[in-house]
């Protein structure tokens, strides 16, 4: 018993880092409740599917910031693209780094996207290693027979 | 002188022998000729003689031989007059011991005996007792082990068998050395018992039972059993199983003719007792509905009014709590009237036409507040087969359906109640749970369905069977702020009895997980977004709400898959915007009759007014603000499905 409250503690202080520092956000909440008995895996399906669909768009931009003259509507339209999914996931951090993105794209200014790029690609790596972790701790929690407590 | 003489031939002398054998020949002839005919004669004559003679003897054979079935006829005759007496005898009473007395008087009667002995079987099944005897009055005590080898020897056969008069059951009178005892016959009686007698097959005649007839000659004589005598013998045994067997049955008949006589007394006595209980706990009734409501109305009154004159505030929160109170007394009081009328059967409900929607729909306002202070969502799905209007009780339906959605009201802390109202499908009735639900419908009847789901903190399994209970109070569900009187779910349950109906609940217990929320069970959904992440959150949360949904990934495919089944299409809609507006007006244009159209909703992060306006302008039905909570997109789809309109 001890050592699943143990477990319990360390997952729950471990979540709530993630939210506060806002590499997390409501909308993570949000898909939380979304997983039930019909869908138990939910936010692990999910989750990969957005990595999955982040990476594709990284390259795409990368590739396009290569090439000759530079396709700044093309790139604005993939941020976009990564903007919906990262808020709608709840990748709070991405989302927001999406927004400067955009902005950079506007200002057709190839150094602020370079770098955008680069942050973007940092913020999904952090954000895929965390996620790791918490799914993780979570399935510690599981095995060990315990409950996740909700957010509050 | 002459004389005539002549002189013979021959002398004197041979003349004398010459005639005496001229006679002699002659005679010799007849003789032989007599012979001859004689002979001749005897040829004929001796066969005929012989032939009489067989004849005679033959005759007389014949005549010893009938003299002697003479005889016998009329012993047989005898002995059939006195087994006919016997019979008649036997038959003609029911009464065992007068069967059993009589047979061995008779018999011994007949056949001339000394001694005739019944030995019956005791009730273990393993001794022989003496039980009848033509001597002795009381034969007391005699018994003999059942599994002696000449008893076998009896039992095994139906016919009478010569037994030693040595043996233990011919031993019935203490021998005197002198006494050379006559000849003993035993006989096996069968005993059919009644359980014997089956509907399907006849007695089997292998468990039977028998009693042992023992049948003795005189001693000292020197007659002896003669084959009619044992045939007599088996058959009076035969006559005797049968009788006893008939007296056996009219013991049982009466027997049980008494227990019934003596029910029927305890039965009639208990009815007029029950009588005599309800007669007076209606006449109680009766003199308390009056009693109690009046001093209840009377408080009720001066309550309002008191509540219209100057009060301070501490005053009027007293008089709020009386007004409260009462009215809930009331309510128990009239609740406590109806169930007993109910229980009893004197309550008959009032049929009439109504209007089943409106019913439905005035539940919903009246517990509209209620549930709004405890920010929980009322919703009502009505499915299309439901008539207008039905036939039964109105104000009862009301207060059934109020009372479960109040329930549900009270006992939920968030979320939604949820009530649908169908008409309750065949292969529904045919495994709905209670096995005493028949369903027995007229061509113009139907079974109203009424659902009420709440995502409340559910009820434990051993509770359950109390709800239905009046006065049954659970522990974990009575909160300080509810005040359930515990009758309610009863009476509802009678009502709905009273209709034919049945009502249950079933709970998932008390759960914290997340369960699947049946808000819009088989509603379809056609969601178009072509961001594969939010496509996938959005069509996770449709799920979760229970919806049936089908995803398309582009405007094209949109229109390519739309149809008449699909209720709601919701669209992402881009900033631009300029796509989805088109397939709008495409839909519009493709299902002309309103309500073959989907209701289209657009799902947009654009909080401005152009983008409202625009929707509005195509024909949309409603517009949602990303990001989607669970609560907004149910509201959303239930204002929707209510109004067909969400601006």
């Amino acid at each position: 018993m001890d050592i699943l409250a143990q477990l319990v503690e360390r997952f729950v202080n471990y979540r709530s880092s993630l939210y506060s520092d806002s590499i997390l956000d409501d909308q993570f909440t949000e898909l939380l409740k979304l997983q039930d008995e019909s869908n138990p895996d939910f936010v692990v399906e999910v989750a990969s599917l957005f990595f999955q669909d982040a990476e594709k768009i990284i390259n795409n931009i990368a590739s396009a910031l290569k090439q000759g003259p530079v396709d700044f509507k093309q790139i604005d339209a993939n941020v976009h693209q990564l903007k919906g999914s990262s808020s709608s996931i709840g990748a709070g951090r991405v989302k927001n780094t999406c927004v400067a993105f955009r902005a950079y794209c506007e200002s057709q200014s190839f150094e602020g996207c370079l770098r955008c790029l680069q942050q973007v690609r940092h913020e999904c790596t952090l954000l895929k290693s965390k996620l790791d972790m918490l799914f993780m701790l979570e399935q510690q929690i599981l095995t060990a027979g315990g409950s996740i407590p909700p957010i509050k | 002188m002459e004389c005539k003489c002549f002189d013979p031939q021959w002398p004197a002398d041979e003349l004398l022998m010459k005639t005496v054998a001229i006679v002699m020949t002659t005679a010799k002839v007849f003789t032989a000729a007599v012979s001859c005919i004689t002979a001749l004669m005897l040829v004929h004559i001796i066969p005929d003689l012989l032939s009489v003679k067989t004849r005679e003897l033959f005759l007389k054979n014949k005549a010893a031989e009938l003299d002697r079935e003479m005889g016998l006829i009329r012993t047989q005759e005898e002995t059939g007059r006195h087994v006919r007496m016997l019979t008649h005898e036997i038959r003609s009473t029911l009464d065992r011991h007068t069967i059993l007395k009589t047979t061995l008087i008779e018999l011994g009667r007949t056949l001339t005996l000394e001694e005739c002995a019944l030995w019956m079987p005791r009730r273990t099944g393993l001794e022989l007792q003496l039980s009848y005897s033509l001597r002795q009055q009381n034969p007391v005590g005699y018994t003999v082990p059942i599994h002696l080898l000449v008893i076998n020897q009896v039992f095994g056969t139906s016919r009478a068998v010569k037994i030693s008069p040595n043996s233990p059951v011919a031993r019935l009178r203490p021998l005197a050395g002198k006494y050379i005892p006559g000849e003993v016959v035993a006989i096996r009686v069968p005993l059919l018992h009644l359980s014997n007698f089956r509907i399907n097959d006849w007695p089997e005649l292998s468990t039977k039972r028998y009693a042992l007839m023992v049948l003795m000659l005189p001693s000292d004589s020197a007659s002896q059993w003669h084959v009619h005598e044992l045939e007599l013998i088996a058959v009076v045994a035969n006559q005797v199983a049968v009788a006893l067997s008939h007296a056996a049955i009219l013991e049982e008949s009466m027997r049980a003719r008494d227990l019934l006589m003596e029910q029927n007394v305890a039965l009639d006595l208990a009815t007029r007792e029950a009588e005599t209980a309800i007669r007076a706990r209606n006449d109680f009734l009766a003199v308390m509905n009056h009693e109690m409501r009046t001093p209840m109305h009377a408080t009720i009154a001066l309550s309002a009014l008191l509540q219209e004159t100057e009060l301070t505030p501490e005053q009027r929160l007293m008089v709020e709590t009386i007004m409260k109170s009462s009215n809930l007394l009331a309510t128990l009081i009239n609740d406590v009237l109806d169930l007993s009328r109910l229980e009893d059967g004197s309550l008959q409900l009032d049929i009439g036409s109504f209007n089943l929607r409106s019913v439905l729909n005035e539940v919903m306002c009246l517990i509209k507040p209620a549930a709004s202070v405890k920010k929980l969502h009322v919703v009502l799905n009505l499915t299309e087969d439901l008539p207008e209007h039905a036939v039964g009780d109105e104000k009862r339906l009301m207060q059934i359906i109020l009372n479960v959605v109040g329930n549900g009201v009270k006992f939920s802390m968030e979320g939604s109640i949820l009530v649908i109202a169908s008409v309750a499908k065949a292969e529904f009735l045919r495994d709905t749970r209670s096995p005493e639900f028949f369903t027995v419908r007229g061509d113009n009847d139907f079974y109203l369905r009424v659902q009420v789901k709440d995502s409340g903190s559910g009820i434990s399994p051993q509770d359950i069977p109390k709800l239905f209970t009046k006065f049954a109070q659970n522990q974990s569900l009575t909160l300080k702020s509810t005040g359930g009187s515990g009758l309610g779910l009863a009476i509802c349950k009678r009502f709905v009895n009273l209709m034919d109906g049945h009502i249950w609940i079933e709970s998932e217990g008390q759960s914290a997980a997340n369960r699947v929320q049946n808000s819009f069970p088989g509603l379809k959904v056609l969601l178009v977004d072509d961001n594969s992440v939010s496509r996938a959150v959005t069509r996770g949360l449709l799920l979760h709400l229970g919806c049936e949904v089908t995803t398309v990934s582009s405007r094209e495919e949109c229109l390519h898959v739309v149809s008449q089944d699909h209720r709601v299409v919701i669209m992402e809609v881009c900033v631009s915007g300029v796509d989805s507006y088109d397939i709008a007006v495409q839909i519009h244009g493709r299902f002309t009759k309103l309500h073959e159209r989907p209701l289209i909703v657009a799902l947009t992060r654009n909080t401005d007014k152009l983008t409202k306006e625009n929707c509005m302008r195509v024909g949309m039905d409603g517009v949602i603000v990303k990001p989607v909570s669970i609560d907004k997109m149910r509201t959303v789809l239930s204002d929707l499905l209510e109004h067909r309109v969400l601006f």
